[in-house]
């Protein structure tokens, strides 16, 4: 039988897939199966892409109306299953969207779910994932038993995405059957928060800020550093928690995970929720007062001192070269 | 209005984790706390009862050894009741089959009007259940929720998305998962604490819930040590240490 057919569950934003979408194609197509994507909405604007980094087929929705993904994107998948082709393995970004949709069909199906992973392996027909556990210090393998298909979501950055030089792919209707009452929620409104500089999830550096900081207002400081290293700020969930910064700077577990070149963590002392989201940085910069923080146990520099001396040097210094 | 909330009792996430060599499974023997991230389900479920002119808040959990200390925890807040699910045979149940046990467990109380939960637990953090339960009862949700409001039966919410946020409408009854910080949730007073320990707790088993066996499949395979980061320069600040932080960047290239 083997691990032949796996789907992916497809996102877009701003007329393209989303990062995370293209990473589980790549890996999809590495694993050797032939890569379907699945996407709730339409896939005209975006097949192309997804057919260059390795889907050879879309299934689209087409425009869900209002309707949450979770539960239409679920019910389409079933339905195309029910209808005779049911895929070995389905692959969902841990999004909002994904983890929505895997656990609807799950319900469907009577499948188990494997969140959080990082790696996936195939032996002949057995899956194996890869999942980080007490604040990425152990890795525990688990496997899927029983019927196909496997459902299991990724974190984001566990692979590369990459471009196979594949054409655009074959596009096939997957219409949303009737959902009933558990489909009645329906979106009145979108809100897009405005951001300016990069990306928290793509910037090259990354300054976060914790509760050491003591008030939102010293927040400032982790905002002018940011831009002075032409980065993005980031928070811990502890100042997010405490309303001193919007939800999508939350850098951890729950919030984004980075990878960026420099990682500077101000008065953060590195509890487990923080430093899954971090921990893969190539460098990492740390101030804080307590000797003792676990963050200098990944810190490539660490500066035990006050965040309120050693930060408004570093930008006077920073700022005087101009 | 009646609100069921969803609340998980897990080890102290103060103290480290342990994996049963035998299962690898996380060990849950010890003294079991209410998991920070439902305190803020219990605390909209009340001031969502209270916004209603009036009703009752009850939780369901599932837990092993018979273990309360978390869910009177929830009702030193100001729950009314629970119900507990405790059975060896749900020792290191999936998801799917938590989701299951629970959904049948909210049959043991009056019809809610709306069932609550946390977005993901803090220990297990698998954060499906409050949409496969949703799905086990045939009802609508709202997934991540960072605020609530009631109003002429229906749900009114604002739902975090990747780029923002969503205004999102549902009908009631539903299922809602709702984000750390979507409310404060409060202290238990004194005069709740006393009240808690004689607030009733129905524990049932798996028989109690005409639930006759249960599976999953999945299993552990192994359990590796993840490569470890090496702890690089570590100084203490003497007035200079921004200097040694420009160098590193420097030497980087970032600046």
């Amino acid at each position: 039988m083997g691990i032949d057919n796996i789907w992916v569950f497809a996102q877009a934003a701003n007329g393209e897939p989303t990062t995370g979408t293209l990473e589980l194609i790549t890996k999809a197509r590495e694993l050797g199966a032939t890569v379907t994507a699945f996407l709730g909405g339409d896939a005209g604007p975006i097949a192309g892409a997804l057919g260059e980094h390795g889907a050879a087929k879309v299934y689209a929705t087409g425009d869900l109306g209002g309707s949450l993904p979770g539960v239409a994107v679920a019910a389409a998948m079933q339905a195309v299953i029910d209808g005779g082709d049911s895929p070995d393995l389905i692959m969902f970004p841990q999004s909002y969207e994904g983890r929505d949709v895997m656990s609807r069909l799950s319900v469907k199906l009577d499948r188990t779910v494997l969140t959080n992973s990082t790696e996936v392996a195939v032996d002949g027909d057995s899956v194996t994932v890869t999942t980080p556990v007490f604040g990425g210090t152990k890795l525990v393998n688990s496997t899927f038993s029983g019927e196909r298909p496997f459902l299991a979501a990724f974190r984001p950055k566990s692979f590369a995405a990459e471009p196979s030089g594949g054409g655009a792919a074959e596009v096939a209707d997957a219409p949303v059957p009737d959902l009933g009452a558990a489909g009645a929620a329906a979106v009145t409104a979108v809100h897009v928060e405005e951001t300016t500089g990069p990306k928290l999830d793509e910037a090259a550096v990354v300054v976060s800020g914790g509760r050491g900081l003591g008030e939102a207002t010293n927040f400032e400081m982790i905002e002018t550093l940011a831009s002075l290293l032409k980065g993005a700020p980031g928070a811990t969930r502890a100042i997010v928690d405490a309303g001193w910064v919007p939800y999508s700077l939350q850098v951890g577990q729950t919030g984004k995970v980075v990878k960026p070149t420099v990682y500077v963590a101000a008065g953060i002392s590195g509890a487990t929720q923080h430093m899954v989201g971090m921990k893969g940085s190539k460098n990492i910069i740390a101030i804080n007062k307590d000797a003792e923080a676990p963050i200098f146990g990944v810190a490539d520099l660490g500066i035990v001192g006050d965040v309120h001396k050693v930060l408004p040097k570093l930008i006077e210094a920073l700022q005087s070269r101009g | 209005m009646h609100v069921i909330v969803c609340v998980k009792q897990i080890p102290d996430p103060a103290l480290p984790g342990e994996l049963d060599p035998a299962t690898n499974t996380l060990k849950r023997e010890g003294k079991l706390i209410l998991d920070e991230s439902d305190g803020y389900g219990v605390e909209m479920a009340l001031q969502l009862v209270t916004a209603a002119g009036g009703g009752e808040v009850s939780l369901v959990s599932m837990a092993p050894n018979d273990e309360v200390s978390g869910l009177r925890t929830a009702l030193a807040m100001g729950a009314a009741k629970a119900v507990l699910v405790s059975d060896p045979a749900l020792s290191g149940a999936d998801a799917l089959t938590t989701a299951k046990v629970l959904g049948a467990a909210t049959k043991k109380l009056d019809d809610a009007d709306l069932i609550l939960a946390g977005t993901e637990s803090s220990d297990g953090y698998t954060g499906t259940v409050p949409e496969q339960l949703a799905e086990v009862l045939g009802l609508p949700s709202v997934t991540f929720a960072k605020t609530v409001e009631v109003a002429d039966g229906a749900l009114k919410v604002d739902r975090q998305t990747e780029a923002g946020y969503d205004e999102v409408s549902c009908p009631l009854p539903a299922v809602v998962s709702v984000t750390a910080g979507v409310v404060e949730p409060r202290y238990p007073s004194f005069k709740g604490i006393m009240a808690a320990k004689s607030k009733p707790v129905e524990t049932v088993t798996l028989g109690d819930l005409g639930i006759d066996a249960v599976s999953w499949a999945q299993q552990i395979v192994s359990v590796d040590d993840a490569p470890e980061r090496e702890a690089g320069e570590v100084i203490e600040d003497d007035g200079e240490a921004f200097g040694k932080i420009v160098e590193f960047l420097d030497n980087l290239k970032v600046i």
